[in-house]
């Protein structure tokens, strides 16, 4: 299977997804978190009455249709992309990964679709109380569909609930519920989620601070920071509480990954947290040279947030690669000979099967399934093919994490001064304001390269490394839809954006 | 559901996929609308009108074709993964005009809209046809069979440096794509002549139901009479192995006397009536005949397609790569665990057509778009 390897092809299809999966995440989280607050902002309303509330609701929502325009124009290739870029990975999963995609379409994508243009056209032509549940089925809508690609997303950070079928060379699923209420799966997606609901509020906060330096439409920034600030606190509770959540399932079943977002290349008991630091980068696995140029620590709590255990040993990217027989960790190069054998045996049984020789096939089957459990590294050439890029997981894991950090003060000290009546003069606080949102996208989007980029060479974590998943297209071939999509995207993202501060200049109808 | 065998299942998921494709082609009355635009709008009322008509149907369409890739996905992953890795660049350039046309009903009006209101409904009119024409190529390699091998580990290599584009240069995949073009402008003229309250449009939109009903039929004929006499891809239902025989989609038509034969003829009679009957009977209610009719011909395409031991994606390749509902499909589990899943189904279609019965109550009048503050939104 390996015969036709061409690197540059799998990283133009890498950095296709990239580019494809960023572009529509500037515009995803504001959507799900946008979609929860316009259902806030038109429940009030509903409440009270008042329709200063209800202009308010209008003017966030012409907003969030100009993001959705966009966020939907970028998402329909990430539909289709695992099948045109990944046709390997989508025949060896399709079994698994198809069924939440499609249940994405069924149970999320229609309900946001037909509701939406009710909250849009249906003003005049529905019941308060009907436009808004409307609304409120339009982040229902929103968030269930994050739900099924983050299950799908998070099956492929730790496969469960499915058995490797020889005869045919795929996963086929033997569980949904595994799957479904898989610990990663559902950590991913509530820390992703929430995370969202945290930039929807940012992008309230920038554009809200901005009205009160402006000294415009004062009422209604306020009003839309009482609920977004509030929102968003509450929202940053949940952020810390999965990220942690999210970092010990990555210690237990993606140690590679873990070990990248700190760097830590030496496994240690009582191993110490980087809080902050500049990696060396020319660092490979196996030299002696030191993995830090600076660095702050904070001591112990690596053990602690890994493994909820003081004094409990965390492996680095060497003890992963190598091996340390003293921890019972079974080197990578290990694993490839097992996992060389695994494959061997499979096509030993696929040729006896292809002569009738079940006799034989029996024999290669045994064989097969003792080695089968590390079949992905079998394709593997050498040990340290498995560990990811680490500068870029550590700085991104860190950006991601001192924001996060920041994003709940900021929320606070808005409602402080919100509470003190004071927010309009405090000029700078504002001015930081602004920045708000570019911050929440910053964090969001680091938090995608953690996940994603930490899982190197993995398509799916231990079984599948991308260079096998991936389709038989020539280099050319991705180049041209690589820089259609740059393109297209870039252009629309200029006109998006265009739009989209018009409108805020503009500001709300009825002010 | 449980009790079903793989076999049924394979069966029952075949018969999801048609439905999901017959509505899918069904809802490109909204491209079909959108590929009209100058040939029916002739004011910016006018196009103001046809665009808002269109623009509250257009994501449902945008997401039936979203479920028709996932539900193909999950019930049939091989030919996921080979026609979309394989037929590379027509599932690409259909994409792309579907990026083009997600923006373009939000944007066209917008102030500051960077490309201007015209490039936006250059969007639309290219997403309006060359979308269908595309998918219609793409369905017609279903009969005409496309050039790929399979390996032992079913992984796809393409044997055609067009990578699905040569699919376009086939006489008959072409007729398939035109004619999807034509019927898609038969029905957005239908459904813009039942939804819109407008004396000239209505006029223009009936005009255009039956101008391009004539310019469908010679390329249906082609389609059809290429249909019953062209070789088809039989799978042997013991041993698996595929083979030309000759008259097949002839013989699948007569061995499919309910979702064969009668549902194309019935669907064929029913399409020309919505028309005739809006062109000489002034009847408003064209699109639901046509609409029907278009969702029972896709029916039977479908069938005589896939159903009766025939390859529904046929490698002329290499026979025996071919795809048939039996080596494409999922597992018994996932394909059971899918059919509770798409039991949702029902309550999706009740609520879209509970919406669209209240949004849809009064018809689209010029005051509707010309009031100041309006409701209507692009």
């Amino acid at each position: 299977m390996l015969e036709q390897l061409d690197l540059s092809q799998v990283n133009w299809a890498r950095a296709q997804f990239a580019l494809t999966a960023m572009y529509h995440w500037i515009f995803v989280p504001l959507t799900l978190g946008l979609s929860f607050l316009l259902a806030f902002f038109e429940t009030i309303y509903y409440k009270t009455g008042n329709e200063k509330w209800k202009n308010l609701t209008r003017f966030w929502m012409k907003l969030f249709g100009i993001n959705f325009a966009i966020g939907v124009a970028t998402g329909i290739i990430l539909e289709f992309q695992f099948g045109t870029n990944w046709s390997n990975y989508s025949w060896m999963v399709g079994d698994i990964f198809g069924a939440p995609l499609a249940a994405e379409g069924i149970f999320a994508f229609f309900l946001e679709t037909t509701f939406f243009a009710v909250m849009f056209f249906g003003w005049n032509k529905v019941s308060k109380k009907f436009h808004l549940l409307s609304t409120w089925l339009v982040a229902i809508g929103s968030n269930l569909s994050a739900l099924w690609i983050l299950i799908a997303n998070g099956w492929m950070q730790h496969p469960v609930g499915m058995a490797f079928n020889p005869d045919n060379a795929r996963f086929e699923m033997d569980s949904f519920w595994d799957i479904l209420f898989s610990p990663v799966g559902v950590s991913h997606f509530v820390h992703t989620t929430s995370s969202s609901f945290l930039v929807g509020c940012l992008f309230i906060v920038t554009i809200s601070s901005w009205y009160l330096l402006k000294g415009r439409h004062i009422d209604m920034a306020k009003k839309s920071l009482v609920v977004a600030a509030t929102f968003g606190l509450i929202a940053s509770a949940f952020v810390g509480f999965t990220g942690d959540e999210s970092a010990y399932t990555a210690a237990q079943v993606q140690p590679m990954k873990l070990a990248a977002m700190e760097g830590l290349w030496d496994g240690e008991v009582n191993a110490d947290l980087v809080a902050l630091g500049i990696v060396n980068p020319g660092k490979k696995a196996g030299d002696d040279s030191e993995a830090f140029q600076l660095e702050i620590k904070l001591p112990y709590l690596l053990s602690l947030l890994a493994n909820r255990e003081l004094g409990s040993f965390v492996p680095g990217v060497n003890d992963l690669v190598y091996g340390n027989a003293e921890h019972g960790i079974v080197g990578a190069g290990e694993k490839i000979l097992i996992g060389k054998k695994a494959i061997h045996s499979l096509a030993l049984y696929k040729q006896a099967k292809d002569r009738g020789d079940q006799d034989a096939a029996d024999i290669a089957l045994v064989e097969f399934n003792k080695n089968q459990h590390y079949l992905g590294y079998g394709y593997l050439s050498k040990p340290e093919d498995i560990v990811p890029m680490v500068p870029l997981v550590f700085y991104s894991f860190h950006v991601m994490v001192v924001l996060g950090s920041l994003f709940p003060v900021l929320f606070a000290a808005i409602l402080f001064f919100l509470y003190k009546d004071t927010l309009h003069r405090q000029k700078w606080f504002l001015r930081f304001g602004v920045f708000g949102v570019f911050l929440g996208w910053l964090a969001s989007e680091a938090g995608w390269v953690v996940a994603e980029v930490g899982r190197q060479p993995w398509a799916i974590q231990g079984l599948l490394p991308v260079s096998i998943a991936r389709t038989n297209l020539t280099t050319t071939t991705v180049q041209m839809t690589f820089f259609m999509f740059l393109f297209i995207f870039t252009v629309l993202l200029i006109a998006e954006i265009r739009i989209m501060l018009k409108q805020i200049q503009i500001g709300p109808e009825g002010e | 559901m449980g009790s079903l065998d793989l076999s049924q299942l394979q069966h029952l998921w075949w018969l999801l996929i048609s439905v999901i494709g017959a509505a899918f082609i069904l809802m490109t009355f909204v491209q079909g609308g959108q590929g009209l635009l100058y040939c029916i709008a002739r004011t910016e009322v006018e196009k103001s009108l046809m665009i808002n008509s269109l623009g509250k149907k257009w994501e449902i369409t945008f997401t039936t074709l979203v479920l028709f890739g996932g539900a193909f996905f999950a019930a049939f992953p091989l030919f996921y993964s080979t026609s979309f890795g394989g037929a590379y660049w027509v599932w690409m350039l259909i994409l792309f005009t579907f990026i083009l046309q997600a923006v373009s009903y939000e944007y066209r009006k917008k102030p500051d809209n960077f490309l201007g209101a015209k490039v936006y409904e250059v969007f639309l009119i290219i997403n309006g046809t060359v979308s269908v024409l595309l998918i219609g190529i793409a369905v017609g390699t279903f009969f005409s069979g496309s050039n790929f091998t399979l390996s032992d580990y079913n992984f796809v290599t393409w044997h055609h440096p067009g990578r699905g584009i040569e699919a376009a240069f086939s006489l008959f995949n072409l007729s398939f794509g035109l004619f999807l073009v034509f019927l898609a402008r038969v029905l957005g003229a239908l459904y813009l002549n039942n939804n819109i309250e407008h004396e000239v449009l209505n006029k223009r939109t009936r005009e255009a139901a039956f101008t391009n009903l004539l310019w469908a039929l010679p390329f249906l004929l082609y389609v059809l009479i290429s249909l019953l006499v062209m070789n088809g891809y039989a799978v042997d239902p013991i041993s698996g192995l595929v083979s030309l025989e000759k008259g097949k989609y002839l013989a699948n038509l007569l061995a499919l006397p309910i979702n064969g034969l009668g549902f194309l003829l019935v669907g064929l009679v029913l399409v020309v009536w919505g028309v005739v009957s809006t062109r000489f009977l002034s009847s408003r209610k064209g699109i639901w005949f046509s609409g029907l009719g278009t969702v029972l011909v896709v029916l039977a395409i479908f069938s005589i397609a896939g159903y009766n031991n025939t390859a529904f994606y046929p490698s002329k390749y290499d026979l025996q790569s071919s795809l048939t509902i039996f080596n494409a499909s999922s597992s018994h589990y996932t394909l059971t665990a899918m059919c509770y899943i798409a039991l949702a189904l029902s309550v999706v279609i009740g609520y879209v057509w509970y919406v669209w019965s209240i949004l849809d109550a009064k018809k689209l009048r010029e005051a509707d778009i010309l009031v100041e503050g309006s409701h209507e939104k692009y």
